[in-house]
C-alpha cells in the first residue's frame, strides 16, 4: 500500500481525479472553512489547464489543486472541483493557518498524473481521437462498416488503428503510472513543519501557505518559501538552483534582517507577520512583496525567496514561510506547454497533404460520376445477374455510395500522418522529481516508433538512476521531445520521426562535434527541425562566449591617464606577442592566483610605490563586484572574475563578504569595510556601483560600467584626465578588448542617510518599484570622479575564422549581434574574416536620430548602387527602390560590410524604416550589430524571419541569446561558460562556435537530403500504387472493386515498402562528408529550396501516376487475351492482383534502388528483405492451410504458385517494370551529362581522382622511378587555371570561385601532400598491395 | 465465334425472344489451318462484369468449401441470392447463380454428309488447387450428393439443383468444373473461359484437321439485355499460353525504343564526356 496520499496527487482512484473531468461544479462555500483543517480538507483538483491530446510522453502537467474543503456531508464523493478567479495579490500569515485557508489558496500536493483507473480509457481515448489522423481513420472505419459501401474489409482499417492506439495508450498508462508513483513520492516526502510551536514531521502535501518549515542542509525545497532566518551568519544562505534554470553554480539568498534573528523556535512560533505580494507567475528572477510586521514594512524581493526545487548547501537549516505551495510555486508554474517550431517542409507537407485530400475528392467525383453513369446505363439491364441492393434505388445514390467507396480505397494517396499540428507541449522546467519518472517511462517505451526520447542512452540510463533522497547528480536535462504523433495507420507517415531521430542521433553520436575538454557532445535537443539545418541562409551570432572562448582576461588598464599592459622593447616600440619577456612576478604576494600572466612591470612599480590612484583603480575593483566568497572564487560574470583575479594579484585581496561587510586584504593588511548598498548591474543601467564605509568612516561610492554610460556620469572637472583616458579605451577597443570604465565618488553623511532613506521608500513601493529604484539610483551615480579603465581579453575561438569563411562560401549570410562596443565588435569581425581588407567598403551607422540613421542608410546603398550601375546594369536608384528587394540584392556588385550600433539599430527597426534598413543590411556581406539590447536582437531576427522567407539560425551562449534563440528558426546553444539557459532555450547545443560548419555542412545538408528524398519517393510510391485503382475503376464498372488482394493493401505501407525507403531516409548521401566541407557551394541547393518544392512533388506524382497506368494497362493488354500454358483461364481477378501487385513490389524496389546514392548493409538487407518478404507473406496468404482455417478470408488459395509459375505472368512483370523504369534512367543520364549539379560533379571527381590514383599506385609499381614527379606532373596536369578559364558548367559567382578555388587548391595539395607520404610511407616497396581508395 | 444472335441474320437470332424454350441454334464454320495438338475450346463473354464490386463478394467460400455449417447457413455476403422460400440457396450469392449454362456441342462436317462429333471432354479444365482444394463437396463419405444438400435449395437462375450438374461423381456438386470455372471470376470485362478441352488421340492426325464444322448451341444463357456478348474460341497454346499478341508486340515496341535511347545517349556520352570531363576535374 502506498502510505497516505494526497487527497488528489496520488489516490489514483479518488474523487481528484474524477473531478478533474467534471466541469464548473458548484463553488464551495468558503464558510465550511475551518471545518478540514487536517484531516478534513479534501483537495480537489479543478482546471485541466493543459488541454487534452497533447502527444503522450511530454505531459509536464498538473492539475491544479485547490483547498477544497468538504464537510462530512459530502464525504468521500464530494466531487468539488473549483475553479478560483485569479488572484489579484496573495496574503499570507505566518502560523495561522485558519486565516490563511480563507483564501483557498493551494496546497502543496502537486498532481502530474491525469488519469486513474476509472477514467483512463474514456480520457486517452478522447484525446487520442483528437489527432487529426486517429479521426480520420476512425472516420474511414466507419464508412468500412457501412456494407453498401465498404470496399475494403474493415481489418484493413481497424488493425492498425487498434494497434495505435493501443500503443499510445499502453505507453500513456505506464507513463502515468510513473507520475501517479513519482507524485506520491514526491507529495509524501518529509518535511519539519513548525505546528502549535513544535516542529513536526509532515509530507510535503500537508504544507500550507502559511506555514514555517524548516529546512536542513541538501534537502529539497519544499514549496516557495520566504526565507525567515538560518543557520549561517546575517540570515545568509546558499541555494543551488540547477533544477530551475540549470545553473550549477551557487546562488546566495539572504533573510531580512529583522526575521533573521528569528534562530529559534518559540521566536518562530510567535512570529507572525503578514506578506502581501503578488500572484503567482512563472517568473523566476522576479519577486515582489511586502512584509507587514509590528506595524512596519518590510520590502521583500526575490532575493529573499527560496524556490521549490532548488536544494539547501553548504547551511546547515533555515527557516521559511511558505508563499506558495504546489501548483502555485515558480517551478509548477514554469512548466508549461511551448509552441514547437516546424521546418519549412512541414509547412509545405500540410498544404500539400491538404492538396492531395482535394485530388483525392476529386477522384471520387469522378469515379462516382462515373458510377451514376454506368449504373444507369449498363447497371440496370446488368441486374439480371447482379441486382441492386435492397437500399439502393436510384443510380444517382448508387453513385453517392461509391464515392464513399472509392474514398476508402483511394485514402492511401494522402498522408495524413504527415499532417502536423503546430501546437505540441513539452514541459520545460519540471523538477527532476517529475522529470526522472518521465525519462524513465520514456525508456521503458522507447522502442516505440514514436514518442521517443532523443537522448542518448546513456544519459538515459543516468536519469534512470533511481533519486536517492537529496544525492545530488549531474544536473539531468532531460530535454523532452514533442512525441510525434505516432500513426502507425499507415506507417511511412511515422517514418519521417523516426528518420528525424536517427538524424538526431547521428548528430548527437557525432566525434567531430564532441568537445574532448569539456567532455560535452553535441546534442540535438529537439528532432524535428533536422532538415531545417541544411537550409539556413542567415545566421545571427553572438559574439562572446560564442564566436570567443568568453575566457576572460586582464590584459590593459588606464590608470589615471595611464595606460599600462603594453610591452616595450628596449628601443621603446611596442612588442610583440610571441617575443615578450618573462611576464612579472607575482610572488611578493602570497595570495596571488599563478595562472595570472601580465607583462607590465610598471603597473606593479606603481602599486609597490603606494600610487594613490593606483591603489584606489585597484580597491575598486576588489570592491565593486558580486563575487560571492574568496574560496570558490565563483563570479557571475568572468568578466567580474578576471577583474577581481587582477586585483588580487596586484595586492587586494578580496577575502570575503557578509552582507553589511566587505573584507579585503590590501597589501597584506585585512581591512573590513562596511557595504552600504549594492547598484546591482543590468542590462539597462549597465553599470553597478557599491556604496562602502571604510574604517575611517568615510563613505565612498564606487561605479564601473560601460563608457558610454559612465563617461556622461563624471565630474565636469576631470575632463582632461577624461580625455586620455578616452583615447585609451579607443585603443583598447581598437585592439578588441572589452572596456570597462571605473570611478568614485565621495558621499557626505547626510547625503547618504537623505539617500538611503529614499531607496527604502523606492523600493518599498508596490507599483513600478523598478522604474523608481531605477531612478534614485541614477541620482547618486552622478559626477563621479574618473579612476581608469580596464580592458579584458575575451579570446577568439578555436577554428572560428576558417568557420566563418566556409559558412560564407556557403552563401550563408553572418550576422553578429553583439553587446560589445562598436570599435571591439568591428575588430572581432575582422579577427574572425568577417570583414576583410578585400571589402569594398564598410558601411558604419552610428547615427543617433532617425534622420540621420536614415541618412546613412540611405548613402551606404546608394554607393552600392552607384558601383553597381559601373558595373553596367542599367536601372537607375529610383527604380530600384520601387521594385522588389531582391533586385536591389542582386544588382549589387563587391563586397560591402555593415556595422549598426545600438541607437540607430532602435531607430531602424521602427517600422518605417525597418524595411530600409534590411534591404541595405541583406546586400552586405557581412552585418555587425553592436551594443543591442537582447530584445534588439530578437527583432533582428525577427524582421529577416518576415521579409526575407529565408531560414534563419541564431546561436549563442548566454541568457541574453535566449530571446534570439527562441525567434529564429533554429536555436544553437553554445553550452560554454554562462550557464545553460541558451541551451535549454535552444533546439540544438554543442560546445563550439566551429562545429557550426559540420552541423550545417554535413548533418543538415544531408538531413535536408534523405528527407527530400524520402518525400520524394514515399509519395511516387504511393500514386503508384493508388491510382491503379482509379484505372481499374473504368473497367469494374466504378463498382470500387479493388485491384489488389486485401492484405497486399493492408501491408504494402506497413510492410512491403517501408524499410527501405527508411534506410535511405536515414542512410543516404550523395558525397561523403569530406566533399561537403570541401565545396560549401552544395549546401545551395537547400537554401533555394530546390530538392523538394512543389514543383518536384509534382514531378513525384507525376511519376507515380506515369507507374500506375503502365502497371495497370500492360497487365490489361496481356491478360485481356491471354491463356495458361495449360489452356485454362488466365485472365481471372485473382491472377490479375497477384500480377500487379508482384510488378508493383518489383517496380518500386527498383526504384528504391535508382534512388540510393549511398549503399550500405542495411539497405541492401532491406531491399532485398522487403522483396523477400513479400514473397513469402504471398505464399504463406495463398497456402491451403490458411484456406482450410478461415476459408472466407483468404480467398486467393492457390493462387501464388498458379500464377507466378506461368511465363506470361513474368514476361509481363518484366516489361512493366522496364517500361516504368527506363524513362527515369534516361532521364537521370542525361542530366548528368547535360546538367549536372555540383554533387554529380564532385562525385564524379572523385570517381576519377580514385581511378588515377590507382593508375598513379599501379605506375609506382611498375617502375618506381620518381613516384614523386609523377604526383608533380599529375597535378600539374589537373591545375585549376583551366577550371577558372572555364567555368562555364558552374553557376558560381566569379568571386566565390576564386575563394573556391584557392580553397580547394590548397585541400588539393593537403591530399597531394597526403598521397607523397603514402608513397613515401611505402618507399618502393613492391611487395604491399595498393589500398582502395 | 459469335453466336449471341443479334444480327437478325444468325441463326441464333431466334433464342433472343424468350418465348423459345429450350432454343438450339446451329453455326457453320470453316477452319482454315488444321489444329496440331490439343485443343482448347472457350467460351467469351463481353460486356459481362464479372469484377464488379458486388459480384465478386458475392459467393461464400465456407460453403463452397464444404462446410456444412455454411450449407445451411450461408454468409450475409451472398444477399439476395442467400435465401429462397426459407431454404438456403446451394451455391448462394450472385456468381453462382448467373453460371453459363448454355450448351456447346462441335460437330466435324467433313467429306460425308454424316458429321462426326468431336470428343469434348470436360475435366481438367480447372485449376488443381480449386478443384482439389478450395471446393468440396459437404462431407458425408458415400452418402449419395443429393442427401448431402439436404435442406437446401437450387440457385434462383438454375433449371437443375447443385447435386446433379453431371452423372459423374467426381464432376458433381460444387467440386463440378464447369462450375469452378465459371466461380473463378475474370479481372475484365471481356473475358473467356475454358469450356471443353479437345485432346489429340492420334499423333498422325491434326485434332482438328481443316474442314467444315458446325457449333449446336443449346442457348440458355441470356446477354442481350445488357449488350453482352457471347462466342466460342478455339486455341491451341505454346509453352507461354495462348496467343498473345500483345506481349509480343509491346516486346518489340519497347526492344527497338530501347536501342534507340541506348544508341541516342550513348552519341551524348560520347560528345559530352569531354567537355565534361575537364569540368568535373578541375572544380
Amino acid at each position: 500500500m502506498r502510505p497516505a496520499p494526497c487527497r488528489i496527487g496520488a489516490a489514483a482512484g479518488g474523487a481528484g481525479a474524477r473531478g478533474e473531468r467534471s466541469r464548473a461544479p458548484p463553488p464551495q462555500p468558503p464558510a465550511w472553512a475551518g471545518q478540514g483543517r487536517r484531516g478534513g480538507r479534501r483537495a480537489l483538483s479543478a482546471d485541466v489547464r493543459q488541454a487534452v491530446g497533447q502527444p503522450a510522453g511530454s505531459r509536464g502537467r498538473e492539475g491544479r489543486v485547490s483547498h477544497g474543503i468538504a464537510g462530512t456531508l459530502l464525504g468521500e464523493m464530494a466531487l468539488c472541483a473549483k475553479k478560483r478567479p485569479p488572484e489579484e495579490e496573495r496574503r499570507a500569515r505566518a502560523n495561522d493557518r485558519e486565516y490563511n485557508e480563507k483564501f483557498q489558496y493551494a496546497s502543496n500536493c502537486i498532481k502530474t498524473s491525469k488519469y486513474n483507473i476509472l477514467t483512463f480509457l474514456p480520457v486517452n481515448l478522447f484525446e487520442q481521437f483528437q489527432e487529426v489522423a486517429n479521426t480520420y481513420f476512425l472516420f474511414l472505419l466507419i464508412l468500412q462498416l457501412i456494407p453498401q459501401i465498404s470496399s475494403l474489409s474493415w481489418f484493413t482499417t481497424i488493425v492498425p488503428l487498434v494497434l495505435v492506439l493501443t500503443i499510445t495508450a499502453v505507453k500513456d498508462a505506464t507513463d502515468d503510472y510513473f507520475r501517479h508513483k513519482s507524485d506520491n513520492q514526491v507529495n509524501n516526502r518529509q518535511s519539519q513543519v513548525l505546528i502549535n510551536g513544535v516542529l513536526q514531521q509532515e509530507q510535503w502535501m500537508n504544507v500550507c501557505v502559511g506555514d514555517i518549515i524548516k529546512l536542513e542542509n541538501n534537502q529539497f525545497v519544499a514549496a516557495d518559501l520566504l526565507l525567515l532566518s538560518s543557520s549561517e551568519p546575517h540570515g545568509l544562505c546558499y541555494i543551488e538552483t540547477a533544477e530551475l534554470d540549470g545553473e550549477t553554480n551557487m546562488k546566495v539568498r539572504q533573510a531580512i534582517p529583522v526575521t533573521s534573528e528569528l534562530g529559534d523556535i518559540s521566536k518562530l512560533a510567535k512570529f507572525d507577520g503578514e506578506v502581501i505580494c503578488e500572484p503567482p507567475n512563472n517568473k523566476l528572477d522576479k519577486f515582489s512583496g511586502t512584509l507587514y510586521w509590528k506595524e512596519n514594512k518590510f520590502p521583500l524581493s526575490n532575493q529573499n525567496m527560496l524556490l521549490r526545487g532548488c536544494v539547501l548547501r553548504n547551511t546547515e537549516w533555515c527557516f521559511g514561510l511558505v508563499i506558495f505551495a504546489g501548483p502555485d510555486t515558480k517551478l509548477m508554474q514554469n512548466s508549461g506547454r511551448t509552441k514547437f517550431k516546424r521546418t519549412s517542409i512541414d509547412r509545405l507537407m500540410n498544404t500539400l497533404v491538404l492538396w492531395i485530400f482535394g485530388f483525392l475528392v476529386c477522384m471520387g467525383v469522378i469515379l462516382a460520376i462515373g458510377n451514376a453513369i454506368w449504373e444507369h446505363e449498363v447497371g440496370t439491364r446488368f441486374q439480371v445477374y447482379l441486382p441492386w441492393d435492397e437500399a439502393v434505388d436510384s443510380a444517382f445514390f448508387s453513385g453517392f455510395l461509391s464515392f464513399w467507396s472509392y474514398i476508402i480505397i483511394l485514402n492511401t494517396v494522402v498522408p495524413i500522418s504527415l499532417y502536423v499540428r503546430y501546437v505540441t507541449s513539452l514541459p520545460q522546467g519540471l523538477p527532476r522529481e517529475l522529470k526522472w519518472s518521465h525519462s524513465k517511462v520514456f525508456f521503458s517505451v522507447k522502442m516505440h516508433c514514436a514518442g521517443l526520447e532523443h537522448r542518448a542512452l546513456s544519459e538515459m540510463l543516468t536519469a534512470c538512476i533511481p533519486e536517492a533522497e537529496g544525492l545530488q547528480r549531474g544536473p539531468v536535462w532531460v530535454g523532452h521531445l514533442p512525441a510525434p504523433a505516432p500513426s502507425l495507420t499507415s506507417c511511412p507517415l511515422c517514418s519521417v520521426e523516426v528518420i528525424r531521430l536517427g538524424h538526431s542521433y547521428f548528430i548527437n553520436w557525432d566525434k567531430k562535434m564532441f568537445c574532448m575538454k569539456k567532455r560535452t557532445p553535441a546534442e540535438a535537443r529537439t528532432t524535428t527541425l533536422n532538415e531545417e539545418l541544411g537550409q539556413v541562409e542567415y545566421i545571427f551570432s553572438d559574439k562572446t562566449g560564442t564566436l570567443t572562448q568568453n575566457i576572460m582576461v586582464f590584459n590593459k588598464c588606464s590608470i589615471h591617464g595611464r595606460s599600462y599592459g603594453d610591452v616595450f622593447d628596449v628601443l621603446g616600440h611596442k612588442a610583440e606577442l610571441g617575443e615578450r619577456p618573462e611576464p612579472i612576478d607575482f610572488s611578493f604576494n602570497p595570495l596571488a592566483d599563478k595562472k595570472f600572466l601580465f607583462w607590465d612591470p610598471t603597473l606593479l612599480e606603481a602599486v609597490k610605490m603606494g600610487d594613490r590612484h593606483t591603489h584606489e583603480f585597484f580597491r575598486l575593483l576588489s570592491l565593486c563586484h558580486t563575487v560571492m566568497s574568496e574560496e570558490k572564487n565563483e563570479a557571475q560574470s568572468p568578466d567580474e572574475g578576471a577583474l577581481v583575479t587582477a586585483a588580487r594579484n596586484f595586492g587586494f585581496v578580496f577575502r570575503s563578504r557578509t552582507p553589511k561587510t566587505i573584507t579585503v586584504h590590501e597589501l597584506g593588511t585585512a581591512i573590513t569595510y562596511q557595504l552600504l548598498a549594492i547598484l546591482d548591474f543590468n542590462n539597462i543601467r549597465k553599470r553597478m556601483s557599491v556604496i562602502v564605509r571604510n574604517p575611517e568612516g568615510k563613505i565612498r561610492l564606487y561605479c564601473k560600467g560601460a563608457d558610454t554610460i559612465l563617461l556622461e556620469r563624471l565630474h565636469h572637472s576631470t575632463q582632461e584626465l577624461l580625455n586620455t583616458t578616452t583615447d585609451h579605451l579607443n585603443e583598447y577597443a581598437g585592439e578588441g578588448l572589452r572596456t570597462l570604465v571605473l570611478a568614485y565618488k565621495d558621499l557626505d553623511e547626510e547625503y547618504y542617510e537623505e539617500w538611503a532613506e529614499r531607496r527604502l521608500q523606492a523600493s518599498l513601493a508596490q507599483d513600478s518599484r523598478e522604474d523608481r529604484l531605477a531612478s534614485v539610483y541614477e541620482e547618486v551615480e552622478s559626477d563621479m570622479v574618473l579612476l581608469g579603465a580596464t580592458a579584458i581579453e575575451d579570446k577568439l575561438q578555436q577554428g572560428v575564422p576558417e568557420t566563418i569563411a566556409l559558412l560564407t562560401l556557403a552563401n550563408i549570410k553572418i550576422w553578429v549581434l553583439t553587446g560589445d562596443k562598436q570599435e571591439t565588435a568591428v575588430n572581432i569581425g575582422y579577427s574572425c574574416k568577417m570583414l576583410t581588407d578585400d571589402m569594398t567598403e564598410v558601411f558604419i551607422v552610428t547615427g543617433h536620430t532617425v534622420l540621420e540613421v536614415r541618412e546613412e542608410l540611405r548613402k551606404a546603398r546608394e554607393k552600392m548602387m552607384d558601383s553597381s550601375r559601373t558595373v553596367g546594369n542599367g536601372f537607375t536608384y529610383q527604380e530600384k527602390l520601387s521594385s522588389k528587394l531582391a533586385s536591389v540584392l542582386e544588382a549589387v556588385a563587391g563586397e560591402y560590410a555593415l556595422v549598426i550600433n545600438g541607437h540607430s539599430l532602435a531607430h531602424a527597426l521602427e517600422a518605417d524604416m525597418e524595411l530600409e534598413f534590411l534591404e541595405t543590411a541583406c546586400a552586405c556581406k557581412a552585418v555587425i550589430c553592436c551594443r543591442v539590447t537582447p530584445l534588439q536582437k530578437a527583432q533582428v531576427v525577427e524582421l529577416v524571419k518576415k521579409y526575407k522567407k529565408a531560414v534563419t539560425l541564431a546561436i549563442g551562449d548566454g541568457a541574453n541569446d535566449v530571446s534570439m534563440i527562441k525567434t529564429a528558426h533554429i536555436g544553437v546553444g553554445i553550452s560554454g561558460q554562462e550557464g545553460i539557459q541558451a541551451v535549454l532555450a535552444s533546439d540544438y547545443s554543442f560546445s563550439q562556435f566551429k562545429f557550426l560548419q559540420r552541423l550545417l555542412l554535413v548533418h543538415g545538408r544531408w538531413s535536408y537530403l534523405r528527407m527530400c528524398k524520402f518525400l520524394c519517393y514515399f509519395f511516387y510510391k504511393n500514386f503508384a500504387f493508388t491510382m491503379v485503382h482509379f484505372w481499374f475503376g473504368f473497367f469494374c464498372g466504378f463498382s470500387a472493386q479493388t485491384v489488389y488482394d486485401q492484405y497486399f493493401i493492408t501491408l504494402y505501407n506497413i510492410v512491403y515498402t517501408s524499410l527501405p525507403v527508411l534506410a535511405m531516409g536515414v542512410f543516404d548521401q550523395d558525397v561523403p562528408e569530406q566533399r561537403s566541407m570541401e565545396y560549401p557551394k552544395l549546401y545551395e541547393p537547400g537554401q533555394l529550396n530546390l530538392l523538394f518544392n512543389k514543383r518536384e512533388f509534382f514531378i513525384c506524382i507525376a511519376q507515380g501516376i506515369y507507374t500506375s497506368v503502365l502497371m495497370f494497362f500492360i497487365p490489361y493488354g496481356v491478360f485481356a487475351e491471354a491463356t495458361r500454358d495449360d489452356g485454362t483461364q488466365l485472365a481471372d481477378y485473382q491472377s490479375f492482383a497477384v500480377t500487379v501487385a508482384t510488378s508493383l513490389v518489383i517496380v518500386v524496389s527498383v526504384q528504391i534502388g535508382l534512388d540510393t546514392g549511398y549503399w550500405t548493409a542495411i539497405n541492401h538487407f532491406f531491399i532485398w528483405g522487403s522483396l523477400a518478404v513479400y514473397f513469402a507473406i504471398l505464399f504463406a496468404m495463398h497456402s491451403n492451410g490458411l484456406f482450410d482455417m478461415f476459408p472466407n478470408q483468404f480467398r486467393f488459395v492457390g493462387n501464388a504458385q498458379n500464377t507466378l509459375a506461368q511465363p506470361t505472368v513474368w514476361l509481363t512483370i518484366v516489361l512493366t517494370t522496364v517500361v516504368c523504369i527506363m524513362p527515369v534512367v534516361a532521364f537521370r543520364f542525361l542530366r548528368l551529362h547535360l546538367k549536372p549539379d555540383l554533387s554529380d560533379t564532385v562525385r564524379y571527381t572523385q570517381l576519377v581522382r580514385k581511378k588515377q590514383k590507382a593508375q598513379h599506385r599501379c605506375m609506382r609499381r611498375v617502375g618506381r622511378t620518381g613516384s614523386r614527379r609523377s604526383g608533380y606532373a599529375f597535378s600539374h596536369q589537373e591545375g585549376f587555371g583551366e577550371l577558372i578559364m572555364s567555368g562555364k558548367n558552374m553557376r558560381v559567382s566569379s568571386l566565390a570561385l576564386s575563394s573556391f578555388t584557392t580553397r580547394s587548391s590548397s585541400s588539393w595539395i593537403e591530399s597531394l601532400r597526403r598521397k607523397k607520404s603514402d608513397s613515401a610511407s611505402s618507399p618502393s616497396g613492391g611487395a604491399d598491395k595498393p589500398l582502395k581508395g | 465465334i459469335d453466336y449471341t444472335g443479334t444480327d437478325p441474320s444468325s441463326p441464333c437470332n431466334k433464342c433472343l425472344s424468350p418465348n423459345e424454350t429450350p432454343c438450339v441454334c446451329t453455326i457453320n464454320f470453316t477452319l482454315e489451318q488444321s489444329f496440331e495438338g490439343n485443343v482448347f475450346m472457350y467460351y467469351g463473354l463481353s460486356n459481362f462484369y464479372q469484377n464488379h464490386r458486388r459480384y465478386v463478394k458475392s459467393r461464400d467460400d465456407s460453403q463452397l468449401n464444404g462446410d456444412p455449417s455454411a450449407l445451411l447457413n450461408p454468409s450475409k455476403e451472398c444477399e439476395p441470392y442467400r435465401r429462397n422460400e426459407d431454404k438456403p440457396i446451394a451455391p448462394c450469392g450472385a456468381i453462382a447463380n448467373s453460371m453459363f449454362n448454355d450448351t456447346l456441342e462441335l460437330f466435324l462436317v467433313g467429306n460425308e454428309s454424316d458429321p462426326t462429333p468431336i470428343i469434348l471432354k470436360k475435366k481438367g479444365i480447372a485449376w488443381w488447387t480449386d478443384k482439389n482444394v478450395k471446393f468440396r463437396n459437404p462431407p458425408g463419405g458415400d452418402i449419395p450428393l443429393e442427401e448431402r444438400f439436404k435442406g437446401t435449395t437450387k440457385p434462383v437462375n438454375w433449371v437443375k439443383p447443385v447435386y446433379m450438374l453431371d452423372s459423374d461423381q467426381d464432376n458433381n456438386g460444387f467440386i463440378n468444373e464447369d462450375f469452378i470455372v465459371w466461380m473463378r471470376t475474370a479481372a475484365l470485362p471481356t473475358f473467356r473461359k475454358l469450356y471443353r478441352l479437345i485432346e489429340r488421340t492420334n499423333d498422325l492426325h491434326p485434332t482438328l484437321p481443316a474442314g467444315r464444322y458446325y457449333l449446336n448451341i443449346t442457348y440458355n444463357y441470356p446477354v442481350h439485355s445488357f449488350d453482352g456478348r457471347k462466342r466460342m474460341i478455339l486455341s491451341t497454346i505454346s509453352w507461354m499460353g495462348g496467343k498473345n499478341p500483345f506481349l509480343g508486340i509491346a516486346y518489340i515496341a519497347i526492344g527497338s525504343i530501347s536501342f534507340l535511347l541506348g544508341v541516342v545517349l550513348l552519341v551524348i556520352n560520347h560528345k559530352y564526356r569531354n567537355s565534361s570531363n575537364t569540368a568535373d576535374i578541375t572544380i
